[in-house]
Parts: structure tokens; C-alpha cells; sequence
């Protein structure tokens, strides 16, 4: 238990203004913009919005910047901040059907409708260190073709069409939408929870749970159905208003994963699926979300559940990296009294071993 | 875009007020305030003070289902209404009230109908150009990494 300590304000005001200068660095090396962070390391910036749960590039950009580069304190700040706002309501659900598509791509058809486009991408890169990068360098152009006017539809609606997949749940559209920043978690959670869950989780935490699924540990045997990425359009329901507003796009990154189909004597057998959705170009992230979906869904689906990727809530409560952090990170907190406490009962407990010990040893010389 | 309200066609007062509300969401608050720059703004007064919020976003499950709660993002929001009655109101995602506060303005100027023509040829109609033109450049570059992939019969080569 944390016992609050008195004293010490100096000394932290004082490792407060080192911190300051030691995230500033060499002074004679130029400061860095939150315009360069959010350019240059765009993907960080995705992760922070993603699991920091609010998409605002600029105020990520800035967290990244106050963090030094330490992602999990970022997301941190971030969290923190959202409360000082006031929330005006929720925003009808994006159709990233109408996505317009940057990156979209299925490992199951290679000739899908609209194409597979590989977007800005690592992929087929050779991860080898490229020393042209280090100052200076001056990217190509990109090059451009005509742009096709067919849709893109997603591969589940394909597959959908000829009853090959599970049909998404529908809800009412007055149905209440589960929200763990409103109410505590309480279990067995329903899947829209779940996935409000896995969408602000940590990517490290997901990804090992989706690995583990891979490797035995409650297998579903998941293909890439999709993965897009590219802006949505955003609208809100704004009451004043009377109609819903279009407030803008955002980025975002969607992963279909096709799992392993199952049927029974009275339904005939059809993929299944799992869902990942992320702020950003985020695909590992979406990846290891839909994997971890699939994964949570063992028991509605009759399948023997026993991996800790299909333990909801072993899962959703170790999910989150901010309170994994503060958790973990309190005990570098002064414990000073609870640690007194602890010593006094060890020196206690070891008091009366020796004086146990002892007693046996007098009886043994005793006899 | 997909719209909530079936009822309304393009050619409805409130399909061109989502239009210009679209178009203006989408614009740079300097380039709107150059824009408005071009026209006389007409007196008007502040319904509502511009101030920052935030929304929840919502995904639906497998991207076709019920809604979920993904994410919040940061919003800003402001209402006006003209000397002549008109009440406009401006939402866009982001911190810039003020970019709030002048898509209100242009909101209710595409309610008047004296004023509708000026700010959608001097205003809306350039600010759409250039969002089209950005949509057109990041197509075209998105096209030319489509690629075919074919299948290799195992065994062969």
C-alpha cells in the first residue's frame, strides 16, 4: 500500500528541471517540431492516438514529444488530457466500406474486386538498415496512374453474398452501445465492450496473445481475409442541428481476419471471423486485435476454451497499458511504512525460528 | 458519404448545407478564412461561444454490424446567427474553434438567400476544387502500387 510521504518538494522540482533539460538533449542540436513528429513519425503518432483513445494528431504528436519517445507515457498523457474536455456525444458509425482505400489488401483472393493496392507499405522491403536515410535524402515523387472508379468492396460482403462467412451481429438502432470509459468493466462482456477493449489495448500485449493463438494456444486457424487502410468520413448527429454533420475524415486501419468454419445438424457450415479496427495506419495492431476477437468468441461459438487469449477476463483486464503501467510503476512510489511493517513482522517471524531452533537443539543435546 | 436521412436529395436546402459542411470540414482554417476574405461577411453575432469537445467514434463489428465505441477524437463546435435571422452551425473535427466559428458563419450565409450564390462561388465551390484535387493526387498515387499477384503451380520452375 502507498502511504502518502511528506517533504522532498525541492528535490523533485529540481529532478523535474533536469528532466526538462535532459529532454531537450544537446542544446546545439535542433529542436524538434511537433510538424516533424507528426510527418516523420506517423505511425508513432498512430499508436498513440490509437491507444491513448482519442484522434488528435497534434496532441499526440505533443505527447510523444513530452514523453522523450517513451510511447506507453504518451499514451498516458493523452488519456489524461481527454478528461479535461467535455464530451458533446457520439458519432454515427463509420462505413469503411466507402473507405477511400491508400492500402487494401486480401491473402485469400488474389484477384479481389477494386484490386489488391499495396499503399505505402514495409512489406516486400528487405529490412535492410539504409544508410542514404541517415541525413539529406530527397524521396522520389511517387508515381501515380489513373485511378480506377470501381468500388472496393470488403472481401467478407464477397464472401458474404454466398453465405461462405458469418453474418456480423446486428443490434437495434436505438440499442444502448457498451462503453468501459462510463461504466466499470463487469464480466462475461459483450462484444462490442470486447472490442472497445482490444481497440485501446497495448499493441505488444495484443500481438503476443495473437501469436500464442498461432502457436497452439486456442488455435483458429485465421487467414488475412482484408486489410485496409485510408480515410473515412466522419458525421454527427448533432441535435441542435436537426440532420448529421459531416465533421471531417479520419484515418483508419481495418482488419477482416476469415477463421475456421463451423456448422452444426442445423446451420450449414461457414467461415468465421475476427475483427480489428485501429485511428491510423496501424496493422499489426488490427491483425492482432481480430486474432484476439476470434479468440475471445471460443465459447459462443462451442469451442473448448481453455488458452489465456480466450479468457476475456484475463484478457480485457490486462489489456490496457495505462493501468499496467500505473500498477506496475507504483511500487517505485515511497512503500516506506507498509516495507516497515513487512521487516518488523520478518524480524519477528525470525525471532522465534531461532528461538524454535534453539530449543530443539538444547532438547537434542539434552538426549 | 453515406447519409442518415434517406429523405434528403441533393438538391434540398439541407443536402447543400451537408455539401458546403463537408467541403469546409475537409478545408484548411486559413484557406476558409482567405476565402471569406474575398466576400463581405455580413454582421452576425455568436449563438454559441466556439468551444472544444470531444466525440466518441464508433466502428460497427466486422465493419457491417452492431456499433462499438473505438475511440474519442477532439472536436470543435460553434453556432451563429445573422442580423437577418439566419442560424448557421459549424462542427470539425480538431482543436481550431475558429475554423468552427467560420464554417457556422458560412453554414448560415448558405441558408440566406441572398447571400447562398456569393459564398458558394466565392467560397465553397474553390474550397471543393482543392479538396477534390488533393482526393484526385492521393488516387492516382494509391493506383500505381495495384499490383497482380499470380500463382505459381507448385512444382514448376
Amino acid at each position: 500500500m502507498y502511504v502518502a510521504v511528506k517533504g522532498g518538494e525541492r528535490a523533485i522540482e529540481n529532478a523535474h528541471r533536469l528532466l526538462a533539460h535532459e529532454r531537450r538533449g544537446d542544446r546545439d542540436v535542433p529542436e524538434v517540431t511537433l510538424a516533424q513528429i507528426s510527418e516523420q513519425l506517423a505511425l508513432g503518432v498512430d499508436r498513440v492516438m490509437t491507444e491513448g483513445s482519442l484522434y488528435d494528431r497534434e496532441l499526440a504528436a505533443l505527447a510523444i514529444k513530452q514523453a522523450r519517445g517513451d510511447m506507453i507515457e504518451a499514451i498516458f498523457l493523452v488519456r489524461a488530457f481527454r478528461a479535461t474536455l467535455p464530451r458533446f456525444g457520439a458519432t454515427e458509425p463509420v462505413n469503411t466500406g466507402e473507405m477511400q482505400v491508400r492500402r487494401r489488401i486480401s491473402s485469400t483472393f488474389k484477384d479481389v474486386p477494386g484490386g489488391q493496392i499495396l499503399g505505402p507499405t514495409f512489406d516486400y522491403t528487405h529490412r535492410l538498415l539504409d544508410p542514404q536515410l541517415a541525413e539529406g535524402f530527397v524521396p522520389e515523387q511517387p508515381m501515380t496512374a489513373e485511378a480506377s472508379q470501381a468500388s472496393t468492396p470488403r472481401v467478407t460482403d464477397i464472401l458474404g453474398r454466398d453465405g461462405l462467412i458469418e453474418t456480423s451481429p446486428q443490434a437495434d438502432s436505438d440499442a444502448a452501445v457498451g462503453d468501459l470509459t462510463r461504466e466499470p468493466l463487469s464480466f462475461p462482456a459483450d462484444r462490442d465492450l470486447r472490442l472497445q477493449n482490444l481497440a485501446r489495448g497495448d499493441e505488444g500485449f495484443l500481438l503476443a496473445l495473437g501469436y500464442s493463438t498461432q502457436r497452439g494456444y486456442g488455435r483458429n486457424h485465421p487467414f488475412a481475409g482484408e486489410i485496409r487502410f485510408g480515410e473515412v468520413e466522419v458525421e454527427f448527429s448533432a441535435e441542435d442541428v436537426g440532420f448529421a454533420v459531416p465533421l471531417g475524415s479520419i484515418e483508419l486501419t481495418e482488419c477482416q481476419m476469415v477463421n475456421q468454419f463451423k456448422g452444426s445438424t442445423t446451420e450449414a457450415p461457414c467461415f468465421t471471423r475476427g475483427y480489428g479496427l485501429a485511428f491510423g495506419q496501424s496493422e499489426r495492431k488490427t491483425m492482432s486485435m481480430a486474432l484476439v476477437d476470434r479468440a475471445l468468441r471460443a465459447r459462443e461459438l462451442g469451442e473448448e476454451a481453455g488458452a489465456p487469449a480466450q479468457d476475456e477476463e484475463f484478457v480485457m483486464s490486462h489489456s490496457d497499458n495505462v493501468q499496467s503501467t500505473g500498477f506496475v510503476e507504483h511500487l517505485k512510489l515511497p512503500h516506506y511504512v507498509d516495507f516497515q511493517s513487512e521487516l518488523g513482522l520478518l524480524r519477528k517471524l525470525r525471532q522465534e525460528f531461532a528461538e524454535a531452533n534453539a530449543a530443539v537443539e538444547m532438547q537434542e543435546a539434552a538426549e | 458519404m453515406s447519409s442518415t436521412i434517406s429523405t434528403t436529395g441533393p438538391d434540398s436546402k439541407q443536402g447543400q448545407r451537408k455539401a458546403a459542411m463537408t467541403v469546409l470540414a475537409h478545408s484548411a482554417a486559413a484557406d476558409i478564412a482567405g476565402r471569406l476574405a474575398a466576400i463581405a461577411v455580413p454582421a452576425h453575432e455568436n449563438l454559441r461561444e466556439p468551444e472544444n469537445g470531444l466525440v466518441m467514434m464508433r466502428g460497427r463489428i466486422g465493419g457491417d454490424g452492431a456499433p462499438f465505441n473505438l475511440g474519442e477524437a477532439t472536436v470543435s463546435r460553434a453556432a451563429v446567427r445573422l442580423a437577418t435571422g439566419e442560424v448557421g452551425f459549424g462542427y470539425t473535427l480538431g482543436r481550431d474553434a475558429h475554423k468552427a466559428q467560420m464554417i457556422a458563419l458560412c453554414d448560415a450565409m448558405v441558408q440566406s438567400a441572398e447571400l447562398s450564390g456569393e459564398v458558394e462561388a466565392k467560397v465553397i465551390a474553390p474550397l471543393r476544387v482543392a479538396m477534390n484535387a488533393e482526393r484526385a493526387r492521393k488516387a492516382a498515387e494509391t493506383a500505381a502500387t495495384r499490383v497482380d499477384f499470380y500463382t505459381m503451380v507448385r512444382g514448376e520452375g
